[in-house]
């Protein structure tokens, strides 16, 4: 009998004793008519070939295991980050549920959102029901002082209007006509999660700007010296933007963060769930029409709502997720140039010692190989911050980057002299990428959690950068944005660098000599 | 001890004042008490839920993907429409299984037709055709395709079981399945079950070849039905039936693979752990192929010793004896369990809402250790379910179907339980709050709890829960004192 209450057994050493080994092999033999050993050890083989990879990126309709999700999950990740403001998603509740459960299990947090639950009748006939029912339920429930109501592929397939369901919903009294709903179509078979966050965000920013759908003033502009920052879709966002406000702090920058939901999802244990915390105020939102200027840290997350935000006459500057010296030297240099403030000491300070720790580590670091995967920016901030270490970014992959994506990384490629035989993928998914790990070698993969079956299979140690990140506690909590960002991202590739050449020369009395008491 | 039928009436109708009186009415019959001799919970169930409250339901799609298809792990299961349901469902369930993923299994993979604008507009079954090409050149050992239907696919016309037939037919025979899991469709993963049941009856069991995969039968042969193996759960239960006699032929559907739903009509006895999910295929084997089922519950040790006996008196006496052996083998992990976890969590009241079977199959295993369920839910049971819980709960037990994320919130804020069993969208806020939480759909990444075996983890874990020194600390050690 294996279980043992002294020293329970988990289900990963249980399943190892003898007793359920027998179980499993018997089950396979006499039921499962698996795949005769032989043709199996054969496949195995196949499917690390070239040709095979070949084959499998000569595929043009089915995806297998994408680095990407659907628009609305962006749309709530939008909407989380104002004050008090409740997601509101018009369709099948299932997908509320889904996005729930995929923040919750990022976050380690709780994330409220609502669906408008649309069933068949709904399908028939309209969900305008559903929002009349739900936007009463929703208001008189959880008390929000705004719903950002967003759409799933179901109502998008049918057609639903928003803009009329919701003025609709005013005129039959289920809230009150002044209570602010912004709201965005974001049809989940057009673009991923980033484009959802754009178009929530924008949805958000035009409502308010634009005189509220029609049932208020357009604002007027009267420019200011402060500056908007909008940080795009971030699984990291808990440490990323307190980052960036430290650092414009130091800066003396007056700013504004547009959505930020890194209290909401980060709150305390303390005997009290709240359902809301911190995030955008609406008089923030409102103001923010005034700034100077406003910088996109994540250009590919934020191409509606910086072109909207031009048109309102700001200065704008997107970036691709700016990581390491020169891309946080970028970001530093631009918010100087636009506020006439000009760059601190301390962060001098910062940016000297993180050269400095550069300069300690960089030889362990200096052609190594990494492949790559994860959002268009993300992939473009990284790629510059391993050339800037002396790495190889040999497999830049993406599912929701396009041509125009990998031109940008190509060329930040071929710029380089360690971006030499590296390459960027476009609209490739993580079954792609299993053929160039087994095809062209790299030391080190460089992904979200999803990537560890790509370690199993390839053998290619993974380094969680992305989102989501479910099987590592607490990462999101801290930067990688800004100079002590990049200090941590280079301690976690070091990490990862040491632990696998610790574990290649543990071998007692064959292979120790190397596993050095000083690295 | 629970609260008393008056005062969990009068937390009810204190929270439903926050709803607008329309929907307050609608609630209202979802909420209720059990009392001793009455016949069901005296609650409604399985009826939409109403919009904009925070329900913690999913979809059809769900259930037939997530749930019942999801873990047959030789066959390569096509989320079909935009990328996302399949994205967020991706070997989240933990049904684990053995075999060499990605190329003779699949369970912890995601493949999708990723919906385009297209798609939408043109339809998508010349895609689904190039996919199932596809899949054959690069995954050729998988043995069968199932196409899960996201909410679109139903709404743009596509005719995926056309689609399907000419690609069987092309492929020499191939199970391919369609499946009409549209996630608007009806109330609950409830649907999706069915859905997927009835798909399994008209797509596998209507076109079996009695040639393939032959065995000869033996009296004891028997099929576990409704365990998705989460965790390990199916085997932990799996060898106990085993240990008895009896000869497992089939695992529904955890670490199952399509050689054993087809062979499962030659079982003597089906026996059944989650009835909500699998009750109809359970009913259609009886009807069809003479195949009794029995229900079961492998939840600590007393219902573990219970259903042994039940499943062994439809056997010999053979069976019978053994059964006695196993629970005589398991006695000293038992005693020695209980003697170490009882007096940690003795009086402890718990509060559950989960999902098909567990609002009332783990009641035994709770009370096991001393504890007391003092409230419990069903995300998306029906009548049947509320029925069978009589038998479990005690007189006073605060009920609530489909509850909303306010009325949890309040009903744990006032009953203020020892645990909370419900899953991940709600395990954040009770911590919040400062109460001790176990997911109790993924077990909490840790499992399995089925069997004895697993009833050393579960009595493990519970404490671990309970009595983590964490709680201590949520109050600030200046603000206690204030």
């Amino acid at each position: 009998m294996p279980q043992n209450v002294e020293k329970v057994l988990d289900h990963e050493n249980l399943f190892r004793e003898p007793e359920y080994k027998a179980m499993f092999d018997n089950k396979r033999s006499q039921f499962e008519f698996r795949v005769p050993a032989e043709e199996l050890a054969k496949q195995i083989e196949y499917a690390k070939t070239w040709e095979y990879r070949e084959k499998n990126f000569a595929r043009e309709a089915l995806t297998v295991n994408p680095a990407k999700a659907c628009q609305p999950l962006g749309a709530v990740f939008a909407a989380v980050g104002f004050e008090k403001t409740l997601p509101f998603v018009h369709g099948s509740q299932g997908c509320v549920a889904y996005y729930r459960s995929h923040f919750s299990r990022h976050f380690k947090e709780p994330t409220s959102c609502v669906s408008s639950s649309m069933t068949e009748d709904a399908a028939v006939f309209g969900g305008l029901n559903n929002m009349i029912d739900g936007l009463a339920n929703t208001f008189n429930l959880y008390k929000p002082e705004m719903i950002a109501v967003s759409t799933t592929c179901m109502a998008e397939v049918i057609g639903d209007d928003l803009d009329a369901f919701i003025k609709t919903s005013k005129q039959k009294g289920s809230i009150p006509a002044e209570f602010d709903v912004p709201f965005a179509h974001t049809p989940a078979f057009v673009g991923s999660h980033i484009t959802g966050y754009d178009n929530a965000l924008q949805g958000i920013i035009k409502y308010f700007w634009d005189g509220k759908a029609g049932q208020g003033t357009a604002l007027t502009r009267i420019p200011n010296e402060s500056i908007n920052f909008i940080g795009g879709f971030d699984g990291f966002v808990c440490g990323n933007l307190p980052e960036i406000r430290r650092m414009l702090d130091l800066m003396g920058v007056e700013h504004t963060i547009l959505c930020d939901p890194s209290d909401v999802w980060n709150t305390p244990t303390d005997g009290e769930f709240r359902m809301y915390d911190g995030g955008t105020t609406k008089a923030q939102v409102e103001a923010a029409i005034n700034a100077k200027a406003t910088i996109s840290f994540q250009g590919y997350s934020t191409e509606k709502t910086m072109k909207l935000i031009k048109e309102h006459g700001h200065e704008t500057a997107s970036f691709h997720h700016p990581m390491g010296v020169t891309g946080t030297d970028a970001f530093l240099m631009k918010v100087s140039e636009l506020t006439g403030k000009p760059i601190p000491k301390e962060l001098e300070l910062e940016r000297g010692r993180l050269v400095d720790a550069i300069a300690d580590s960089q030889a362990h670091l200096h052609g190594k190989k990494f492949a790559l995967y994860g959002d268009p920016d993300l992939m473009l901030g990284m790629t510059a911050f391993l050339l800037e270490l002396g790495a190889e970014p040999v497999h830049v992959l993406s599912t929701n980057g396009d041509k125009e994506w990998a031109d940008k990384v190509q060329a930040l490629l071929d710029a380089s002299p360690f971006g030499k035989n590296c390459k960027a993928y476009p609209k490739a998914d993580l079954w792609h990428m299993r053929s160039l790990l087994f095809t062209e070698k790299v030391d080190f993969l460089i992904g979200n959690t999803y990537g560890k079956y790509l370690e199993r299979d390839c053998g290619t140690p993974l380094i969680r950068l992305g989102f989501p990140i479910f099987d590592r506690h607490h990462h999101h909590r801290f930067p990688i944005w800004g100079y002590q960002g990049a200090l941590r991202v280079l301690t976690m590739l070091l990490d990862e660098y040491f632990e696998a050449l610790d574990a290649n020369t543990i071998g007692i009395g064959t292979t120790d000599y190397s596993y050095d008491i000083i690295r | 001890m629970s609260l008393t039928v008056e005062e969990n009436k009068a937390l009810i109708e204190e929270v439903l004042k926050a709803y607008p009186e329309k929907t307050a009415k609608k609630r209202a019959k979802h909420l209720g008490t059990f009392e001793d001799g009455k016949p069901d919970c005296g609650v409604k169930s399985n009826i939409k839920s109403l919009p904009g409250v925070m329900t913690i339901r999913g979809c059809a799609y769900a259930g037939s993907k997530g749930v019942v298809w999801g873990p047959i792990k030789d066959m390569i299961h096509i989320s079909h429409g935009p990328v996302g349901c399949g994205q967020y469902s991706w070997a989240s369930r933990r049904n684990y299984y053995i075999g060499e993923t990605g190329i003779d299994t699949f369970g912890t993979m995601q493949f999708t037709s990723d919906f385009q604008e297209k798609d939408i507009v043109f339809g998508g079954d010349k895609k689904l055709e190039k996919i199932i090409d596809e899949i054959q050149e690069l995954f050729p050992l998988n043995k069968g395709i199932t196409v899960q239907s996201e909410c679109p696919i139903g709404l743009i016309g596509d005719d995926i079981e056309a689609v399907s037939k000419k690609k069987a037919k092309e492929y020499e025979g191939k199970t391919i399945v369609p499946v009409r899991c549209e996630g608007f469709r009806g109330v609950s993963q409830s649907l999706g079950h069915h859905i997927a049941n009835d798909a399994v009856r008209d797509w596998v069991f209507d076109k079996v070849d009695p040639n393939k995969n032959v065995f000869e039968s033996s009296p004891y042969d028997v099929a576990i039905i409704g365990d998705y193996n989460i965790g390990g759960d199916a085997w932990s239960s799996r060898i106990l039936l085993e240990e008895m006699g009896l000869r497992v032929i089939a695992q529904w559907s955890g670490d199952g693979t399509i050689a054993e739903l087809e062979n499962t009509p030659k079982a003597k006895l089906n026996v059944l752990h989650c009835y909500r999910s699998m009750n109809y295929i359970s009913r259609h084997m009886e009807e069809k192929y003479g195949i009794p089922w029995v229900e079961y519950n492998f939840f600590g040790p007393t219902m573990i010793e219970k259903s042994l006996r039940e499943i062994a008196s439809h056997f010999d006496d053979t069976i019978k004896a053994n059964a006695e052996v196993v629970i005589a083998k398991y006695r000293k992990l038992i005693d020695e369990t209980i003697a170490k976890y009882k007096p940690r969590l003795q009086g402890k009241k718990v509060m559950l809402f989960v999902g098909g079977l567990r609002p009332r199959h783990v009641i035994g295993a709770y009370e096991d250790l001393g504890m007391e369920v003092v409230g419990t839910g069903y995300e998306f049971g029906h009548n049947d379910d509320y029925q069978r819980t009589t038998h479990y709960v005690k007189d006073g037990t605060l009920i609530y179907d489909d509850v909303t994320g306010y009325e949890f919130e309040k009903f744990v804020e006032k009953v203020q339980p020892d645990l909370v069993g419900s899953g991940i969208k709600e395990k954040y806020v009770f911590q919040k709050m400062g109460v001790p939480f176990r997911q109790m759909h993924s077990w909490d990444y840790s499992g399995p709890y089925h069997g004895y075996d697993g009833f050393a983890i579960f009595a493990r874990d519970m404490d671990m829960a309970i009595n983590s020194p964490v709680w201590g600390l949520a109050k600030a050690p200046w603000k206690k004192a204030a």
